[in-house]
């Protein structure tokens, strides 16, 4: 199930926080799951490095199924 | 400045004129994150102040539908403050110091919470007028340049909208009711209407803060500007209602596109921001008293929480 980052709370411990976030970011049924971490154990990528940091696949085209031509008469590929 | 100061700030120039986000790591002036802390905080506390005035009426909701729509708006409003206070955090001040400087009366919110609800019919005209002046505050705001404020203010925006229709459909109800009830909206119109002008601040020509504001994209749209556009937008809804605007000037000008109106009490303005409104004590003390009688439960949490740990470890 994909999870995606939606906000921030103050908690005294995890059960405390997934029933905050519940309470503050589930009203209006944007999710059915919740996950909660500490921020301090959050590490994230730096934006200002995206460039080096990504660009290396956007030329990889060749990872990708649709750069080959695999004849029609082949099933099942 | 070092040649390294010089290169920073040429680069955060650089991202505002670009309408580059700044974002929490980014190197900033001083100045902005100072002034962003304010606006944000303050920001954070006028939603929380704001819970005050319309609780009032959440024992005394004509029905249980109603019961129903304002406690929902009052829970968006404490959601409203948490969003902001995070935001404001990823700048370096903390949720403690904050909250201290609001309870003790140095952090300012928005005056229009100074007010007192008198009638039904006030949260109506809340949910109208004062929300729908904070949707046209809120909305640029979604464009803001630092990027925690911005993502906060999409949130903020998506569920505002409600608190404004919930409010105006209220306000159809009675105007549509009996004669009683047609009169306290008005009555409600008559206190609420100058407060709401109030609410986008003083004139652009006595505005300090806003020229920096404007400048580093925080503030994207002048005080006047914004205010117009809520009068042009609004004047048809009163209309539709049946109820008048207390403002004789008030009239449609086919050269300018915009309609006229008079001119704000700037005494009165100043006086309630400074402190000297009707419910600024209120206001205080009931934060201070929610404050204090909420503190056995942060500590029982904290002390709960140190007990499991000793437990599991």
């Amino acid at each position: 199930m994909d999870h995606k980052h939606v906000g921030s709370l103050h908690a005294a411990d995890e059960k405390m926080a997934i029933e905050n976030a519940r309470d503050v970011y589930t009203r209006r049924m944007e999710g059915v799951s919740i996950w909660v971490v500490e921020s301090r154990h959050i590490h994230a990528s730096n934006p200002e490095d995206s460039g080096a940091f990504f660009d290396p696949a956007e030329d990889k085209v060749y990872r990708h199924p649709t750069f080959y031509d695999v004849p029609p008469e082949i099933k099942n590929m | 400045m070092s040649a390294e100061e010089i290169n920073l700030q040429t680069r955060f120039d650089e991202k505002i004129e670009n309408e580059a986000r700044i974002e929490p790591r980014d190197w900033m002036p001083e100045a902005y994150r100072k002034t962003l802390i304010r606006q944000i905080s303050q920001h954070a506390h006028s939603e929380v102040v704001g819970m005050l005035p319309e609780a009032n009426w959440i024992s005394r909701a004509p029905t249980l539908n109603r019961k129903k729509i304002l406690l929902a708006k009052v829970q968006d409003e404490a959601g409203h403050g948490l969003y902001l206070y995070c935001a404001a955090e990823t700048l370096g001040v903390s949720r403690d110091q904050m909250i201290a400087d609001l309870l003790s009366g140095k952090a300012k919110y928005s005056s229009i919470f100074n007010y007192p609800t008198l009638t039904w019919a006030d949260i109506g005209m809340i949910g109208w007028l004062v929300d729908g002046a904070a949707i046209l505050n809120q909305v640029p705001l979604c464009r803001t340049s630092y990027g925690p404020y911005a993502r906060a203010m999409v949130r903020v925006c998506k569920e505002e909208s409600f608190h404004q229709r919930q409010g105006y459909e209220s306000l159809i109800r009675l105007c549509e009711g009996s004669r009683e009830q047609k009169e306290m909206a008005q009555d409600a119109l008559n206190r609420w209407w100058w407060p709401t002008l109030m609410m986008f601040g003083p004139k652009d020509e006595e505005s300090s803060n806003s020229e920096l504001s404007m400048k580093w994209r925080i503030k994207r749209f002048s005080n006047d500007e914004l205010r117009q556009r809520f009068v042009d937008i609004t004047v048809p809804q009163a209309e539709f209602l049946g109820l008048t605007i207390p403002d004789p000037k008030l009239k449609w000008n086919e050269e300018r596109g915009h309609y006229d109106f008079g001119e704000i009490d700037w005494e009165e303005f100043w006086k309630v921001v400074k402190g000297g409104g009707p419910c600024n004590k209120q206001r205080l003390d009931d934060r201070n008293k929610a404050h204090d009688n909420g503190a056995w439960v942060r500590e029982a949490a904290m002390v709960y929480h140190e007990k499991r740990n000793r437990r599991l470890a």
